[in-house]
């Protein structure tokens, strides 16, 4: 085996020092910003829910009293939403991927870029100031006219929090938008793109159409709490149900900004610990872009206890069935690509496996909520609760911890260690599921969300998600640990540790600031592993 | 010398494209998803006042005879002369003449600041005859809280679309700075393209918050 080295010149020794991390306009420099933001975010989001789960450990509201723990869910809710989901895989690994992997030197707009992060780390800065002078106990979803009239929290900073991030969001789509519509290298056509960006363009068509309308929500609660201006306040001819609409016309298909993402890293993933291409390349790629078109049509089904007619309650059901569709079609898409393919079990795989599962569960629920008569029954119960924690926690993090440690060798040019890799993912399998699992039972028992107490009988299952979490939390303890240790101690990776095909493993690891050395010619299509049955005895 | 040899030293091209046209098609496209952004974030005022003005039609259309339509008359000829002003500093910045260019923007730059300062003319009245939303509010008994509502979205639309208008004129600022100094050739005009095409964007939105706030019922016999 040659000796690996490293590339004299890469990303990360082009320039030390505070400023020229600062003032960088590397993409790939960018990513790594985002990646400290939004690891801090999902820390300080995750203690809150260590708080809430230590809260719901006995039935009495004995920890913290109800107001604090409508503060908590709040807070949690906020932070993991809009400073951890939305912008985790797009900003991090989005940003570093996206102009490496159709051979580009860089975004569109760099600076833009760079600026998105100064707004993201803006609004997060507003947000926490709201945290530390009182928080907010609205609930993340802000509904009126509580949030504008009767709550006494911080629901300014707050609220401008996220009006300034949905800025670095949709400035981060526009650029991935313009990137590969005008920077794609010579030979990079649409359908021989990595299957991460087809679901990265439709993300980012849902931040550019979708953010919009959340900030002038928003913007609109925040005029009304002010100055009084009647909106969504009854009192002054407003109607809080407008609010509803308008709030979950964003905030339904941002559930597929954090998610279409994840969905991408395991396309890249199965193919390349599978070393086959994916199955249904274009079903996979339009799917994408179906549950983006289909994710706008269907936020009427948060609303089925809210005084919606039947009429719409019925098309809004129908149309959540289909979404169904497209991403059944990944799920079977995926699993036909592990058939009689070459499987190597390493961290990221696990993680792959793992987001399917989860995955196949959280969306199956997910029609029990698209289903009228059933949803009433489970409305703002814990069942809710574990279907979106299915989907967040079991779809997006997982995709986002898999992808993490398959592109962590680009990144940062080394190894880390994979024996405490697998046995985290493992970890992280095992609690999650201890987590959420016991909540679909005692949400369908009628355990309301949203309360610091809750009757006796609950407590056994209760105790079992607090179990899990704190199981959960040490799995990702774990990864950041072994991830900064092979910062410095880990092995070198060279150029292409997995094997795998795609631009980025064709340029050194770490890459060189422009990326490749000269303007890479694509002659192969997508997941160019040979044909399936070559090299193996079937 | 080749022609992209040529192409790479032009002191316009950043580094991260190929050619000026790859440079020119990649901002003309950003800003045009932009201004889908704009569409609709514009977008959820219009949906939220098409849903109450449905609902309260009469107070509406009250509340709407309180604006005055001779003022928003002028003020929407003073927008629509901007845009011509601006569609032709992009003319003449294509042709390369750049005095024409500076003159045609600091045309466009005085007509949105008459705009903001009609716009501020009605904004006092209103505000001298009580019709800004909030405790102060004063308006006929039947129609007093929807009549809040219409002008709680007549501030917030065209509040909005000032802000939009007084951005404007700060991209123009760096416009005519950017001609005066010789950034902005015959070979490199589309900074001031795309900035006509915000431009354009800003005084279309007006064009439908005029009839739509200032002319209710005003068709009638």
């Amino acid at each position: 085996m040659a000796t690996v080295i490293l590339p004299p010149r890469h990303y990360l020794n082009d320039g030390y020092g505070i400023a020229s991390w600062l003032f960088t306009r590397d993409h790939k420099r960018i990513a790594l910003l985002y990646l400290a933001g939004v690891t801090f975010f999902f820390f300080i989001g995750g203690a809150f829910a260590v708080l809430i789960r230590l809260e719901l450990a006995t039935p009495a509201g004995d920890l913290v009293s109800d107001e604090t723990y409508n503060k908590l869910f709040t807070m949690h809710g906020v932070m993991m939403v809009f400073f951890f989901l939305i912008p985790a895989i797009p900003a991090v690994l989005g940003n570093f991927l996206v102009p490496i992997m159709i051979g580009a030197k860089d975004l569109a707009f760099p600076r833009l870029n760079l600026a998105s992060w100064y707004i993201y780390m803006v609004g997060a800065t507003f947000t926490t100031y709201a945290i530390v002078t009182g928080g907010l106990d609205t609930g993340w979803t802000f509904y009126t006219p509580f949030s504008t009239v009767s709550s006494t929290s911080q629901v300014i900073p707050a609220a401008l929090g996220i009006f300034v991030t949905g800025f670095s969001s949709i400035l981060t789509g526009l650029n991935f938008i313009v990137t590969m519509h005008r920077m794609r290298a010579p030979g990079m056509t649409w359908f021989r793109m990595p299957l991460f960006l087809w679901s990265t363009y439709a993300t980012s068509l849902i931040m550019v159409l979708g953010t919009p309308v959340l900030a002038i929500t928003i913007l609109l609660v925040a005029v009304e709490r002010v100055f009084r201006f009647g909106f969504f306040d009854p009192t002054l001819g407003g109607d809080p149900v407008l609010f509803q609409h308008l709030f979950w016309f964003y905030s339904h298909p941002a559930v597929y900004i954090m998610v279409l993402p994840a969905m991408g890293v395991i396309s890249e993933l199965v193919a390349a610990f599978c070393r086959k291409p994916v199955f249904g390349y274009s079903f996979v790629a339009f799917a994408s872009v179906g549950i983006a078109v289909l994710g706008f049509l269907v936020w009427g089904h948060h609303m089925f206890v809210a005084g919606q007619s039947v009429y719409a309650a019925l098309v809004f059901s129908i149309l959540s069935f289909l979404v169904a569709i497209p991403s059944a079609v990944k799920v079977f898409n995926w699993t036909a690509t592990m058939y009689k393919g070459s499987i190597s079990w390493d961290t990221p795989m696990l993680y792959a496996i793992g987001f399917i599962g989860l995955f196949t569960i959280g969306g199956l629920t997910g029609l029990f909520l698209a289903s009228v008569g059933l949803d009433v029954h489970v409305t703002d119960t814990y069942f809710i609760v574990a279907h979106f924690h299915y989907i967040m926690v079991g779809g997006t993090i997982m995709g986002y911890l898999g992808g993490l440690h398959y592109w962590w060798p680009k990144i940062s040019g080394r190894l880390y260690n994979e024996t405490l890799a697998r046995i985290s993912a493992g970890i992280i399998f095992i609690g999650f599921n201890l987590t959420f699992f016991p909540q679909f039972i005692v949400g369908y028992l009628g355990m309301p969300r949203r309360y610091h107490a809750y009757p006796p009988e609950f407590q056994v299952l209760n105790v079992l998600s607090s179990a899990g979490a704190s199981i959960l939390g040490v799995g990702y303890l774990i990864p950041m640990i072994y991830l900064m240790w092979s910062l410095r101690y880990g092995r070198l990776a060279g150029s292409n540790p997995w094997g795998a095909v795609g631009l980025e493993w064709t340029t050194t690891s770490p890459p060189p600031t422009e990326n490749f050395a000269e303007t890479p010619v694509v002659t192969w299509e997508a997941y160019d592993y040979g044909a399936p049955v070559e090299g193996h005895v079937a | 010398m080749l022609p992209e040899a040529h192409h790479a030293h032009h002191p316009a091209l950043a580094h991260q494209f190929d050619s000026l046209g790859q440079q020119k098609e990649a901002a003309t496209l950003g800003m045009w998803v932009f201004l889908l952004t704009e569409v609709l974030f514009f977008g959820g005022m219009f949906l939220t006042y098409a849903i109450y003005r449905a609902w309260y039609p009469a107070a509406f259309a009250v509340a709407s005879h309180e604006l005055d339509v001779t003022l928003g008359t002028i003020n929407t000829v003073v927008l629509i002369t901007s845009s011509l002003t601006m569609a032709l500093a992009v003319h003449a910045a294509q042709l390369g003449q750049r005095k024409l260019v500076l003159w045609f923007l600091v045309a466009t730059m005085v007509l949105g600041l008459a705009f903001l300062g009609i716009k501020s003319v009605e904004y006092y009245h209103k505000f001298e005859e009580h019709h800004v939303p909030g405790p102060g509010f004063q308006f006929e008994r039947e129609y007093f809280r929807h009549a809040q509502l219409f002008f709680s979205l007549y501030f917030i639309m065209t509040g909005l679309h000032a802000l939009h208008m007084v951005i404007g004129i700060g991209i123009m600022l760096v416009m005519f700075w950017w001609t005066w100094r010789g950034t902005i050739t015959r070979d490199y005009y589309s900074p001031i393209e795309i900035s006509g095409l915000y431009w354009h964007f800003v005084d279309i939105v007006w064009i439908f918050l005029f009839p739509l706030l200032y002319l209710i019922g005003r068709h009638g016999p």
